[in-house]
């Protein structure tokens, strides 16, 4: 606990963390408002205009708090991991530069036309400021993602006499093979997170018989495009993310499973604790050969076990990682079951009838969250203890002059910081959920 | 190649003060000019459209410096860690204040986020002013091309120092009511009504305390920092940027004299990029100075990534600085003309 990398850990993986609850839902929900857009468009009807509505007043509170989370993360890399910028900045310095070049501009150039501008600068304008949001978080999300694809699986790079990381290939640096699928199964990941908290709104309309016409779009687009996004998640994009860290990462693909001895015919475990001591995995209920097949495509294969590898190079906290991975992993499928029965119920209109699935729906809204905070615990854990996979030690990138007084300094400040913040965002949403979206033209018929 | 990124970074840092210095001045100048809430609202209306696109050029340019330049960001992010925190932190209630005022409309839930929009906007120009301060004095840099300070510790320019000393603090200040006066030319600039009429009378007295700060942190830089001013006879771009500045410190008074607020703070605009500009122009190529030894300090040479980076990062930055300008253009012509106090409970 006076460990320095300990704290400069703790801090960078608690911010993330926390910033990440916003733009996961800034970047789904972008994508709903451009859908409800394009529905109001071919149908004509304001009712969609009016949800669309809604929800950018929802997207301008989350919006805004994600940027204020997510400057301090820009400043990080600079304070707390000087070591690391320094010897990388000539690679992840691009796509960071980019980000804000290309995506922040635009983000931030429509954002106040998209939140205040509907009437005063007319409809055409305003479609186009949910295309930019839409566009420029998408774009943002890329560039975050290279960036730590870098981190993941270096490529496009030269390491320079003095230790620097320097560019030699910048395209295969940009379109790492790494990032894009990364990429893919963490935007639909995104899109889980906003289906399910659209969805949630809907069925908490329902359940409260308040804003009938509302709830039903709510509750059709979110469980439609929740239904394919959390399909999409799991199959194609987790399992080539699955295949990607079997080939590059084996000791993250070994602990992720609690896998100590290696050999064919590798099994999957459901549930089971890890004894790393005892390099053991306690009351494990486990599915023969499937580790295999989903890591190398036959059963057969060989998976390599954590024993294969010097200790230095494990991760070295199997154990959270352990449990990030089958966190996210089994709420993944607990999604796709649900999102299933209620797309069936939907599709034999039966949906607002059941109160006991519109319970559930309602408050299923915050696991989503929980999976990609696991997933992405999952993604950082098992690079361990590399900063750059199998270049750069963990250890050897913060900034070794600031001392532990001033990391738990500031690890406070976020910790109290963000807990308000968090009290904030919530009584501003809960305040607008409870307000309910505001029927434009058809004010009678809803109230 | 480096001096070409070098002035790159420059440009970004002197846009980012520009256009983001007149969201903290017309913070500062808030409390003065609004006295009831349809004016607060119309401030926060004037600035409430552009205030994030401004502070995204600080951080398109600490990633231009980051690209550039690694090993400056790392050594001067890490070196000021707690400034650092500070100036982030403050960033943060800056931004949630102007966001989440709007959303209520209780009297003392605005009283509030007035306050800390205040606040913020007070402590981060003197914080930027003593960074800026930072550069100029120098830093206790060692061989291995790092240092770390303390906020404080005696307050003189000699090692060990701290962030903050009587030196620092006067740019501080100086940065302070700089924008101060920016931030009170804009919003005479951008608004009618009686928060125009006392954001022009309050400028005024603005201009001339800057312009007399502006003299002392001249002379006070010439006391910390001798270097700079005999740097000068070989910098033309520092003469420049000192041409620039004092242009635009006239034309904030001629402006203001002849009732032209919007050419006083074009001047002021002008005076802001002069004074980085001639810093930047005497400073070359150090970017941040040491006080141990001048072998120590980090410059755009020594600190540079490899050539093929700085040409990477060229490329696309050709494409995306004009796309970023272009933004900037766009902005300020969708909200072109004078923003109006409104008692409805619409935008901000």
């Amino acid at each position: 606990m006076t460990d320095p990398i300990f704290w400069h850990r703790l801090q960078f993986g608690f911010t993330a963390a926390y910033h990440y609850l916003f733009p996961q839902l800034s970047m789904g929900l972008a994508l709903f408002i451009v859908i409800l857009k394009l529905l109001a468009r071919r149908t004509g009807k304001e009712s969609y205009r009016d949800a669309a509505r809604f929800w950018i007043r929802i997207f301008g509170i989350n919006f805004a708090v994600g940027v204020v989370t997510g400057i301090p993360m820009e400043f990080q890399f600079g304070t707390n991991w000087a070591r690391f910028s320094e010897r990388t900045g000539g690679l992840i310095g691009q796509t960071l530069a980019m980000e804000g070049m290309f995506a922040f501009f635009l983000e931030s150039s429509f954002l106040a036309l998209l939140l205040w501008g509907e009437e005063r600068f007319g409809r055409k304008l305003h479609d186009l400021a949910a295309w930019a949001l839409f566009v420029g978080s998408w774009l943002s999300g890329y560039f975050i993602i290279a960036t730590n694809a870098f981190m993941q699986h270096p490529v496009g790079h030269r390491i320079a006499l003095d230790g620097t990381f320097q560019v030699a290939n910048f395209l295969a640096f940009l379109f790492n093979p790494w990032a894009i699928v990364e990429y893919v199964h963490n935007m639909v990941a995104s899109v889980v997170t906003a289906s399910f908290v659209v969805t949630a709104v809907g069925a908490y309309y329902t359940l409260r018989d308040s804003f009938p016409e509302q709830a039903k779009i709510y509750l059709r687009t979110g469980v439609l495009v929740g239904l394919a996004a959390s399909m999409l998640v799991a199959f194609p994009t987790g399992d080539q993310q699955g295949k990607m860290v079997a080939k590059h990462q084996p000791t993250a693909l070994a602990a992720m499973e609690g896998r100590w001895n290696s050999g064919s015919w590798a099994e999957l475990n459901l549930i089971g604790q890890p004894d790393v001591r005892n390099r053991r995995l306690d009351n494990p209920i486990r599915m023969p050969g499937l580790l295999s097949f989903i890591a190398y495509g036959s059963f057969n294969s060989n998976v390599k076990g954590l024993s294969e590898f010097p200790t230095d190079t494990w991760p070295p906290n199997i154990e959270l990682l352990y449990y990030s991975f089958h966190i996210m992993v089994g709420l993944g499928t607990i999604f796709i079951a649900i999102m299933a029965f209620a797309a069936l119920m939907l599709w034999r209109d039966r949906l607002q009838k059941i109160r006991w699935l519109l319970w559930v729906l309602m408050l299923a809204f915050p696991f989503p969250y929980i999976a990609t905070a696991a997933g992405w615990m999952t993604t950082e854990l098992g690079r361990q203890p590399w900063l750059v996979y199998g270049l750069l030690r963990t250890a050897d990138g913060t900034s070794h002059l600031v001392h532990s007084g001033q990391t738990v300094f500031t690890s406070l400040g976020f910790a109290g910081l963000f807990v308000v913040l968090g009290f904030l965002f919530l009584y501003l949403v809960m305040r607008e959920i409870v307000h309910g979206p505001e029927a434009h033209a058809t004010a009678s018929a809803e109230k | 190649m480096e001096m070409l990124w070098f002035w790159m970074v420059s440009v970004m840092v002197a846009i980012y003060s520009a256009l983001d210095g007149f969201d903290f001045g017309a913070g500062i100048m808030h409390h003065f000019v609004a006295r009831n809430d349809p004016e607060r609202r119309q401030v926060l209306a004037a600035i409430g459209p552009l205030w994030d696109g401004n502070e995204v050029w600080l951080l398109a340019a600490g990633g231009s410096l980051f690209l550039a330049f690694p090993k400056v960001l790392a050594a001067g992010f890490s070196g000021y860690y707690l400034a650092m925190f500070m100036v982030v932190w403050t960033l943060l209630l800056r931004g949630i204040s102007i966001e989440f005022r709007s959303h209520v409309s209780d009297r003392m839930w605005r009283a509030f986020w007035d306050v800390t929009f205040t606040f913020a906007s007070v402590l981060l120009p003197i914080l930027l002013g003593a960074a800026l301060g930072n550069v100029v004095r120098g830093v206790p840099l060692d061989e291995s091309g790092y240092f770390n300070i303390p906020l404080f510790t005696h307050f003189g320019t000699e090692n060990p120092v701290g962030i903050l000393d009587w030196y620092t603090v006067l740019m501080g200040v100086f940065v302070l009511v700089t924008v101060a006066n920016h931030g009170a030319l804009f919003l005479g600039w951008k608004t009618e009504g009686p928060v125009h009429d006392r954001a022009c009378r309050m400028a005024l007295p603005l201009s001339v305390m800057t312009a007399v700060l502006g003299g002392l942190a001249t002379l006070a830089t010439g006391k910390v920092n001798p270097d700079i001013y005999a740097n000068l006879p070989h910098a033309p771009l520092a003469w420049a940027g000192l041409s620039i500045f004092l242009l635009g410190l006239v034309t904030i008074f001629w402006g203001q004299l002849r009732h032209r607020v919007g050419v006083a703070f074009a001047g002021s605009l002008a005076f802001i990029v002069g004074i980085l500009a001639a810093t930047a122009g005497s400073v070359f190529p150090v970017m941040l100075k040491s006080s141990l030894a001048p072998a120590f300090s980090l410059t755009a040479y020594n600190s540079a990534v490899s050539a093929q980076g700085l040409w990477t990062g060229l490329k696309w930055w050709l494409f995306g600085f004009p796309l970023a300008v272009g933004y900037v253009i766009f902005l300020f012509r969708l909200h072109r003309g004078k923003v109006k106090a409104s008692a409805d409970g619409k935008g901000y």
